[in-house]
């Protein structure tokens, strides 16, 4: 699967036929309804949002739009310039250092380099409180050194703007490498040597070509890390750095506020929709890179002495500070806390992270193969249009999903159980926000494009003539979605499943204001041992989502090295 | 049906056959038939709806007007689809689209699914023998050449035995020289089989090389079927005429019956006195000749290349601003510059009524005018 299936991009999909004649085209059928009812329904909570932006702002939302809202937005935007520029720098660098060098282990670092992925922002952040703090080892170890007391020395706050920033840049990056480093490879070298025997020195041509032609790249990675940012809760809220994320969960739990929640959740929109435009730009721009179909292997230069240890600790920094050190340390708390952290109750946490990742990726992939499907049968603009809208959800924050899972359903719930209660005289309960499908749907809205691209990029591999030829061989519709369509698909469904459980496993804000009372998973345990300064006891569920974070990260290093077309073929 | 019937009925039919997309029209009026064993060739312009055709007739298209039928059995009307797996017909895609994720072996024995597993293995190993594949048997698809590609699909399709093989472009994506070889290779293969045939090609020579009868089409239609020499010698239509092969162009008024040309008079039977004519010249009959000294028109050579077989003469004639073409047998090779006569060939002009203020150009379109849109 190419890097594409992780992220939407403008992915053209070769259909199956063509559109059937004038007389049939608008008859409403299955696949036509079925994707807008799916596309309907997903972006429901959005609207739920969006909706409540036209009901009179109450008291609360003039409190909060006089005191925090400018606050959050500055911080936000501080945050964002922030792990905008770190992620810039830190991913184009290692992007350019692997792509068109070679020096010390220059091979383990394409895809060390991915590492950091694996970490939850949050659980980095934990780390590095930990590690960093008055009662941590660093100061510890420099006190004893010195022989200094607390008046004696200062080191910056961890738990701060620059922190936040430091953290998310560390685990944020990889997005600008990925997308960079595939910009840079699918760069025909024919670009790089015209532009040699046109006068220009390597240096200039990595500024004046290889550069510009994979601008686009880089951007879309740092619209995509940007969003993961605007995304966070974790961090921000355990570093107390206000954002819109924290600003929806107190206004929800704290202040008991919906309408409030959901206008700064719709406030936060505005920027996500920004980033969306900026990224689906890119991505448009991204796609017409390479003029001639003829591809060798980039020449890679050798790097020795010097030069070669100093990009070897360019590679190293990032993945040491975004991988290596937290992990070591995460280990070794996971290690002295396991007598009691390690008990029935962690196997129930993990346990639920692992039920609740595995539904979701299942029904996710099974939603996103109909609506490729449906794309396949119907060449029609309108049900790519509500696929596209379907998948839109990756770029909305999960507590701004969350609220609106909870404004759209909640009254349904409530009408429901209402319903029951007078008709059978017991209640229903919450069938959807009350349960865990309620969190199920959300992450179906918040990851469906994972799938839905790879489910694009796999179909892509089925041509319209391998319908025709397997027909005209004697087989039935039903016999080729056997014997032709599941063989070619199954490896690029399993991976998407794969990175939606990963990514459910990780996710903090909607599953902490969509949970059922008292159902706890790794992240949530990691969460709340944090809040409760228990920073080492949040250690060993925060390692293992890191560790199971680790398989499609391997995936997706293998993915990016085979997208170069003919790379393995010289 | 009887079986008298099933051996005289042609292998492929089409009576009326109309088609559009998104309600423009892209096929009208279709009439051909295909007899059994024949090789059809259906030649035209990117465009003109071949391979439409050739997908209704495998039912991977709904058919909206006229009817398709198969050995007399009607299979495609606009109240009937036979599926396209129920038409037991081969088809080759112009993109091969062979099954990334089968051996190549296995991509011979898909369409064998209902014999025993032993079977299906022997039938379809016998196949790539056949086409000199059997080394390959193992491999996956994307591990062979594009014309080893080709072959496995030509494989494919004939596995199952079917009594009729459409092509589509089959041999656009190779080089000349494989190119030629296939042509050979499946044509042999056709004919020993007493396989009928349709293939669709953009390219003339391809389309005479291969079949035994043409079909070329023209925005939608059939503007002339026939034999390749009935259609190079007889075009019904200055498109035909220089569609099959390179011509020069002149204009000129019937008068006494002919035509006058720069070159000499062409006789032009069937336009009345007075008419404007186009003739269309092939240049193997612009005869080019040693000079002489009362000969009309004067003509010089700009160049002249040998071409193997043949050798391609530019001329400049006296009246004529454009240079012509002569084709001449190869040991003709006149020096650049040399004075030379020029004699035409009648045999190889054609001659068309020229519309009235018609401009050159449209007179290649086709006879009939193009079909408005149905309502």
């Amino acid at each position: 699967m190419a890097e594409q299936g992780f992220f939407p991009g403008p992915e053209a999909i070769e259909r199956a036929g063509s559109a059937l004649p004038a007389r049939r085209r608008f008859r409403l059928d299955l696949w036509t309804l079925g994707p807008f009812a799916l596309a309907g329904l997903i972006a429901l909570p959005v609207l739920a949002v969006l909706a409540q932006l036209v009901l009179p702002a109450g008291e609360v939302w003039r409190h909060l739009a006089e005191t925090v809202l400018g606050r959050y937005v500055l911080n936000s935007l501080l945050l964002g310039a922030g792990v905008g520029f770190g992620t810039a720098f830190l991913g184009v660098t290692a992007a350019w250092l692997v792509t068109f060098y070679r020096f010390p282990g220059s091979r383990i670092w394409e895809w060390a380099l991915l590492l950091p992925l694996t970490m939850p922002a949050y659980v980095i952040a934990y780390t590095y409180t930990g590690l960093l703090d008055y009662a941590g080892p660093v100061q510890s170890t420099l006190r004893d050194a010195f022989g200094w007391t607390r008046d004696d020395y200062w080191l910056p706050p961890v738990r701060s703007m620059p922190g936040a920033i430091m953290m998310l840049v560390l685990v944020l990056y990889p997005y600008v490498y990925m997308l960079a480093r595939a910009s840079f490879l699918s760069q025909s070298v024919c670009a790089i040597e015209a532009s040699r025997t046109l006068g220009y020195g390597p240096w200039r041509t990595f500024a004046r070509v290889t550069l510009p032609l994979a601008r686009p790249g880089i951007i879309a990675g740092v619209s995509l890390a940007l969003m993961e940012t605007l995304n966070d809760f974790g961090t921000v809220s355990y570093f107390a750095v206000d954002t819109f994320t924290t600003g929806i969960y107190r206004a929800w739990f704290g202040m008991g506020e919906p309408v409030a929640a959901a206008q700064l959740g719709a406030t936060l929109l505005i920027f996500v929709a920004a980033l969306l435009l900026i990224e689906r730009r890119s991505r448009g721009a991204a796609r017409y890179h390479h003029t001639t179909g003829r591809y060798r292997t980039l020449p890679t230069r050798p790097l020795g002495g010097l030069a070669g240890i100093i990009a070897a600790a360019a590679c190293l920094l990032p993945v040491g500070l975004g991988f290596l050190l937290p992990v070591a340390v995460l280990g070794n708390w996971a290690i002295e806390t396991w007598d009691y952290v390690i008990d029935a109750r962690f196997f129930m946490f993990a346990g639920n992270s692992f039920v609740l990742a595995a539904i979701s990726a299942a029904v996710a992939v099974a939603v996103a193969l109909v609506l490729a499907y449906a794309q396949r049968r119907k060449a029609d603009p309108m049900v790519s249009w509500a696929v596209r809208l379907a998948s839109m959800g990756y770029a909305i924050p999960g507590a701004v999903i969350a609220v609106g899972v909870l404004l759209a359903f909640g009254a349904f719930d409530n009408a429901i159980d209402g319903w029951a209660r007078s008709t059978f005289g017991v209640g229903t309960g919450l069938i959807v926000t009350g349960s865990i499908a309620g969190l199920v749907f959300a992450y179906l809205v918040r990851f469906l494009a994972i799938p839905v691209n790879a489910a694009d990029a796999g179909f892509a591999r089925v041509t319209a003539s391998m319908d025709g030829a397997a027909r005209t061989l004697g087989e039935r519709p039903g016999g080729v979605l056997r014997r032709v369509h599941a063989p070619l698909l199954a490896g690029s469904a399993l991976t998407a499943g794969l990175l939606v459980f990963v990514d459910v496993m990780k996710e903090l804000p909607a599953t902490l204001i969509l949970r059922p009372f008292n159902f706890d998973t790794l992240a949530i345990r990691a969460y709340q041992m944090a809040s409760d300064e228990r920073l080492r006891d949040a250690a060993a569920p925060g390692l293992l989502i890191v560790l199971v974070g680790i398989v499609p990260v391997i995936l997706l290093s293998r993915a990016i090295a085979r997208s170069r077309p003919g790379q393995f073929r010289e | 049906m009887s079986l008298d019937a099933a051996m005289t009925a042609p292998a492929l039919e089409f009576r009326g056959v109309g088609h559009a997309y998104d309600g423009v029209p892209v096929l009208s009026d279709i009439d051909l038939a295909v007899a059994p064993g024949e090789v059809l060739s259906l030649v035209g312009p990117s465009g003109c709806g071949k391979s439409t055709l050739l997908r209704l007739a495998a039912g991977l298209e709904p058919l909206s007007i006229g009817s398709i039928l198969i050995e007399g059995r009607i299979v495609s009307d606009p109240r009937t689809q036979v599926p396209p797996e129920d038409r037991r017909l081969g088809f080759v895609f112009q993109d091969i689209a062979l099954f990334p994720h089968l051996t190549v072996v296995d991509n011979v024995a898909f369409g064998l699914r209902r014999r025993a597993a032993p079977e299906r293995r022997r039938r379809a190993l016998a196949a790539l023998e056949q086409l000199g594949l059997a080394r390959f048997a193992e491999a996956y698809p994307h591990t062979l050449s594009g014309g080893q590609q080709q072959r496995v699909a030509l494989a494919r399709a004939l596995a199952p035995d079917p009594k009729l093989m459409l092509l589509d472009e089959p041999f656009s994506g190779l080089d000349a020289r494989l190119r030629d070889r296939l042509r050979d290779e499946t044509l042999d293969l056709l004919k020993a089989r007493g396989v009928a045939a349709v293939i669709v090609t953009h390219d003339p020579e391809e389309a005479m090389r291969m079949g035994d009868r043409l079909a070329v089409m023209s925005e939608g239609r059939i503007v002339q079927c026939g034999t390749p020499a009935e259609l190079y010698r007889r075009p019904a239509s200055p498109f035909v005429a220089s569609f099959l092969g390179e011509v020069e162009r002149f204009e000129g008024v019937v008068q006494d019956g002919h035509v006058a040309t720069p070159l000499g008079r062409i006789p032009a039977p069937g336009l009345s006195q007075g008419a404007a004519a186009l003739v269309l010249i092939r240049p193997e009959g612009v005869v080019v000749g040693e000079a002489l000294a009362d000969a009309m028109p004067q003509a010089r050579v700009i160049d002249a290349r040998l071409l193997g077989r043949t050798s391609l003469i530019r001329i400049a004639v006296d009246g004529v601003a454009a240079p012509l073409h002569s084709r001449m047998p190869g040991d003709v090779l006149p020096e650049p510059g040399a004075a030379v006569s020029v004699r035409l060939d009648c045999r190889r002009a054609h001659v068309f009524p020229l519309a009235q203020g018609a401009l050159s150009d449209d007179a290649a379109a086709p006879p009939r005018s193009p079909a408005p849109d149905r309502p």
